[in-house]
């Protein structure tokens, strides 16, 4: 694999995991559990997609791609990127906290590593997101460490949500083809060194919040290949639905 | 000579574009504005957004383009600036006062890195008490965070510390 062709993959699939989680958080807006969290979601959505939004434009203007609101609407499933994690529906509460927690750490981590990049367009991007990216991870930490020690059923819940979500989250670092590449022209650290520093970020919440963390036996990848779940089909189905009316329309 | 005098006008321009969520604050005061220039195409703007994914980006720069364009009666083209990222210390501390006098707590000022604290330790901006707390970083819009005030019971905004 070129290196160029490398640097897209990456940016496809930090970009796609944003556009649908993004759509996702953005399912929390008008259910939040109490106003503050309805607001926090919805703002969280448009972070991400507006994260999204910008690296989808660093594919346009460095490679050559298409523009950026075609290609977040017009692709096939096949053909994203995102990890099966980002797919999941929200689910309960405490998952889509859960997935807030591990997710944005897991982003905080690649953004900081991508912040010295040699890539100038995502080193300078990154410079931005991590600032940004404080507030997802302060919201995260607060909530995770106020419901587990909120009461017996509270943290038995944060647990469950935390078993649950743990593998999936395993598929965030799922390794990629160009991976070696990457790591050698110093455009970031690759998928494993991103892992262990989320660890080490990730553990003093999970310890404060007396949480036990599972053992990572059985990360779920295919996501990074085109490979994913039916959950994905039908978000991007509701996602492109008005987009599809009329593709050429002007915003 | 004359160059000078149609930047000072452009600045002078500029000074009445107001952003659309915070209308007291000109994108001036808001350190929005990164670089001026005039040739014989017209006038050149760059500016930077405060939050990557600020909504009001083309608004903003549409406001720009219509009142230069009006005041200077010249063609203006407004970017955003790619090679710097916009973070709170570029506030001015007129702007700071404005935001205070708009019921928003103004961000404190960092030294490169944003921590916890300096989020958490906001004054309220009605009665200027310590005892606040935070009640979630986001607020009525990206920029904004939620804080209660103890001392008087009210609910405030504060414009968020950025790095």
């Amino acid at each position: 694999m070129q290196l160029q062709q490398a640097i897209q993959e990456l940016i496809t699939k930090m970009a796609d995991d944003e556009l649908v989680i993004g759509h996702r958080n953005s399912e929390w807006t008008g259910l939040g559990p109490v106003m503050e969290e309805d607001i926090a979601f919805s703002s969280m959505a448009q972070d991400k997609i507006g994260h999204a939004w910008a690296l989808y434009r660093i594919l346009q203007e460095s490679f050559g791609g298409t523009d950026p609101d075609q290609f977040a609407f017009l692709r096939n499933a096949r053909d994203y990127r995102c990890c099966h994690f980002a797919e999941m529906p929200i689910g309960s509460y405490e998952f889509s906290l859960m997935r807030h927690f591990l997710f944005d750490h897991a982003e905080t981590v690649r953004y900081q590593s991508l912040s010295g990049s040699s890539f100038t367009p995502l080193q300078h991007l990154a410079g931005k997101v991590k600032g940004e990216l404080k507030y997802h991870t302060l919201h995260a930490d607060a909530w995770i460490i106020q419901l587990c020690t909120a009461g017996k059923d509270s943290r038995r819940r944060m647990q469950t949500a935390l078993d649950d979500c743990f593998q999936l989250a395993g598929g965030i670092f799922e390794p990629g083809e160009g991976e070696d590449l990457l790591i050698a022209e110093q455009i970031y650290p690759g998928e494993a060194a991103l892992y262990q520093q989320w660890l080490n970020n990730i553990s003093p919440v999970i310890e404060k919040a007396g949480l036990t963390l599972p053992v990572l036996t059985a990360p779920v990848y295919g996501g990074r290949k085109g490979q994913h779940t039916q959950y994905l089909q039908q978000l991007l189905e509701e996602m492109g639905e008005v987009f599809r009316l009329d593709p050429e329309a002007t915003w | 000579m004359q160059t000078i005098t149609t930047l000072q006008a452009v600045y002078n321009s500029l000074e009445h574009v107001m952003d659309p969520e915070i209308p007291v604050l000109s994108v001036l005061e808001l350190g929005m504005i990164t670089d001026v220039k005039v040739d014989i195409e017209g006038v050149h703007i760059k500016m930077i957004p405060t939050f990557a994914a600020c909504p009001a980006v083309d608004i903003i720069k549409e406001n720009i383009k219509n009142a230069v364009e009006r005041d200077l009666q010249m063609p203006a083209f407004v970017m955003v600036d790619k090679e710097v990222n916009w973070n709170s210390n570029r506030l001015t501390n007129a702007a700071k006062e404005k935001l205070r006098d708009f019921g928003i707590a103004p961000p404190a000022r960092h030294e490169g890195e944003v921590s916890v604290d300096l989020l958490i330790k906001t004054n309220c901006p009605h009665c200027g008490s310590e005892n606040t707390y935070l009640r979630s970083p986001f607020g009525s819009t990206l920029c904004r965070a939620l804080h209660f005030c103890r001392q008087c019971g009210m609910m405030f905004e504060q414009f968020k510390p950025l790095s």
